[in-house]
């Protein structure tokens, strides 16, 4: 009932083009996770569905409505503000309770739905305060709240939890989960906070200075990176890259990366004996390297120059010829800074990039 | 070093406090004088040298001053006129003000330059088309006249002080309010308006002190409706000294006391319009 579809939209700010003819669709009900860096037109593209901002080409659809030139009340959306934009001059209870209040619904049923929705963000202490009275933390609340309260079909949060501590973040993030689950609204969510963005996605949109590069459900975007910035944007650390020469001859291609011969994965052996002589990007993630003991089939020299260890797991940086790489290794893991080591590259998991476009390499399938 | 710095900091307090006080004394000195006269007995203003502490004190000369023919009628002239200057000038001002504080339009930077330049249009200039037109018009000798032109003076105070105002209240809270269920006006009238509402008191108190104290348009454009600085005017060749003081003294107090309740404002009011 409440699908969105932004259709081309354009967005120009003076020389800024904010939204480059961004084309996405969100089912009804569906989770979207908002992820790119600053200034790459996320609060813009919200904005333009709110119809706070006038799109300058293309159209944006609420279920099968065109409401491009609709006005913010009559797309019965609700939205948390990057800003929070908690009214100064009312108190908690009736921030929260303005949208109810300008739906003129009952007074009971306002003060319920108020009241519960303050206890989901554990505002109910606050109720009688006026906004200056809070934390910058819980000022973030009342405006999820404010934004909650009014069940709209269709819900966005521009960064709703960016302020709070670590914990209450954590418990929010499963609440609103929890929330979504119930309520079921279209939900576009604002982050830039990758464990966020993987853990409530249905889906995630990556953003770069526009445009969407890549839409795709969590673990696809994660494992399956669609070019050299996405698998650099997401994972902590992001993924490392190695630059390498194409070899192809009879027994199939290699890529050379430094002194080492790397067979790739027989799905893309095709795809790259197409390439024979030209240089490529190796992208691959800390957790999928591993330290051998000696020198085997797709092992590269490395040396150790920074050991972290993190609890679940130790960080190193390794110096790989002349580029840096990071690796996850387990927390029992012996190793010690300065220390040359094999590192084993897995080679399903290594994901192929043209060098110069940065384009992800598709396997063939069979 | 440290104590030659903390010389010069010291000289520095110095001449500040030194030249404020200087400043001070230069506006309260002849306002304490016409005070002192004021409330003395009406003999005590021909005495040479006058007495600087208030020996005689009395309130004979103010109520002379009260009961004299014209005066109270002048006073509620003055108050008429006042309420119609601000009524009008806000109606008028303040949405030129949310404009200018919320829109981005041609010739925008043009329209605030021009509002300043007309405050420094002589009134003098104006005064004789002014009372012929409002002859034909019918509007000479009448408040509404003298409003018409108050208001026509305070106007471009008005706009700019009332964008400054707006641009205070974030663009966002409007924008919530919106996505909130309000319409324009709605998210104008529950938001924005609340939250400015100190801001316009203050300018509504300052525009009616700029009426209050108006007497060339209000000399020259009426004749028996009066308002209080015309009757005093008028009447001064011919008033005694006693006259006079208790007048300036009834005049400046309402100026002092506005003024006085919204000086914390005062220093905000000319705040920019940030684009
Ligand atoms: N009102 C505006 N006027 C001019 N430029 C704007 C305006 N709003 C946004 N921009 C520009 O448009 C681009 C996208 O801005 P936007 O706010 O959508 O970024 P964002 O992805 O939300 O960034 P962040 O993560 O920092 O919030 C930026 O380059 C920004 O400078
Ligand atoms: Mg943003």
């Amino acid at each position: 009932m409440a699908g969105i579809r932004f259709q081309s939209i354009r967005k120009v700010f003076g020389k800024t083009v904010a939204a480059d003819s961004v084309s996405l669709e969100i089912r009804d009900g569906e989770f979207m996770v908002l992820l790119g860096p600053s200034g790459c037109g996320k609060t813009t593209l919200l904005r333009c569905l709110a119809g706070l901002e006038h799109v300058d080409g293309g159209r944006v659809f609420i279920g099968d409505r065109d409401v491009t030139d609709r006005a913010p009340r009559d797309r019965r959306i609700a939205m948390v503000f990057q800003s929070y934009a908690v009214f100064p001059h009312l108190t908690v209870f009736d921030n929260i309770a303005f949208g109810l209040k300008m739906q003129g619904r009952p007074r009971d049923e306002i003060k319920r739905r108020v009241e519960e929705s303050a206890r989901l963000l554990e505002l109910t202490d606050f109720l009688k305060r006026y906004p200056a009275q809070l934390s910058g933390g819980q000022r973030q609340r009342v405006a999820v709240a404010r934004a909650i309260v009014m069940q709209a079909a269709v819900l966005l949060m521009d960064e709703p939890l960016s302020n709070l501590d670590a914990l209450l973040r954590l418990q929010m993030r499963a609440e609103l989960k929890r929330l979504h689950q119930e309520i079921k609204a279209t939900t576009i969510y604002v982050t830039h906070d990758q464990v966020e963005a993987l853990s409530l996605g249905d889906r995630i949109a990556v953003m770069q200075s526009g445009r969407i590069v890549q839409c795709d459900v969590p673990m696809n975007i994660y494992d399956y990176p669609a070019n050299k910035f996405v698998g650099g944007f997401i994972g902590t650390p992001p993924m490392n890259f190695l630059p390498g020469v194409v070899h192809a001859n009879g027994d199939g291609p290699t890529v050379v990366v430094g002194e080492s011969h790397l067979a790739p994965a027989p799905a893309f052996a095709h795809a790259l004996s197409a390439k024979n002589g030209e240089p490529i990007l190796l992208g691959i993630r800390p957790e999928n390297l591993t330290l051998a003991p000696n020198q085997q089939a797709n092992t590269i020299r490395a040396r150790v120059r920074v050991v972290e260890p993190l609890g679940s797991h130790k960080l190193l940086t390794m110096q790989v010829g002349t580029e840096i790489s990071k690796v996850s290794v387990a927390p029992d893991q012996r190793v010690a800074p300065n220390e040359d080591v094999w590192l084993h590259f897995d080679p399903e998991k290594i994901r192929w990039m043209d060098a110069a476009t940065g384009e992800a390499i598709s396997a063939t399938v069979e | 070093m440290p104590s030659t710095l903390s010389r010069r900091y010291i000289l520095g307090r110095v001449s500040l406090y030194g030249g404020a006080i200087l400043l001070a004394l230069w506006t309260l000195a002849p306002l304490y004088l016409i005070a002192l006269a004021a409330f003395s007995t009406r003999q005590a203003t021909f005495q040479w040298p006058k007495p600087f502490l208030p020996t005689d004190f009395s309130i004979d000369t103010m109520q002379f001053f009260v009961n004299s023919r014209g005066v109270l009628d002048s006073v509620r002239n003055s108050i008429i006129v006042a309420l119609l200057t601000i009524a009008g000038s806000l109606v008028l001002g303040a949405p030129g003000g949310y404009a200018l504080a919320r829109f981005r339009f041609r010739g925008k930077e043009g329209i605030s330059l021009g509002l300043l330049i007309s405050k420094m249009f002589p009134t003098a200039i104006l005064s004789i088309p002014l009372a012929v037109t409002f002859l034909q018009l019918d509007l000479y000798d009448s408040l509404w006249g003298v409003a018409l032109v108050h208001i026509a003076m305070a106007l471009p105070f008005v706009i700019i002080v009332t964008a400054g105002i707006f641009v205070g209240v974030p663009r966002d809270l409007e924008e919530v309010a919106q996505t909130l269920g309000c319409n324009r006006l709605q998210a104008f009238l529950r938001v924005v308006l609340p939250l400015a509402l100190p801001g316009l008191a203050a300018a509504a108190i300052f525009t009616f002190v700029i009426s209050w104290n108006e007497v060339f348009a209000a000399t020259i454009l009426t004749l028996r409706n009066r308002t209080l600085p015309a009757q005093v005017l008028s009447g001064l060749n011919d008033s005694p000294l006693y006259y006079r003081y208790a007048g300036g003294f009834f005049m400046i107090v309402p100026a002092l006391i506005f003024i006085f309740l919204i000086r914390r404002y005062l220093l905000n009011l000319w705040g920019n319009i940030v684009r």
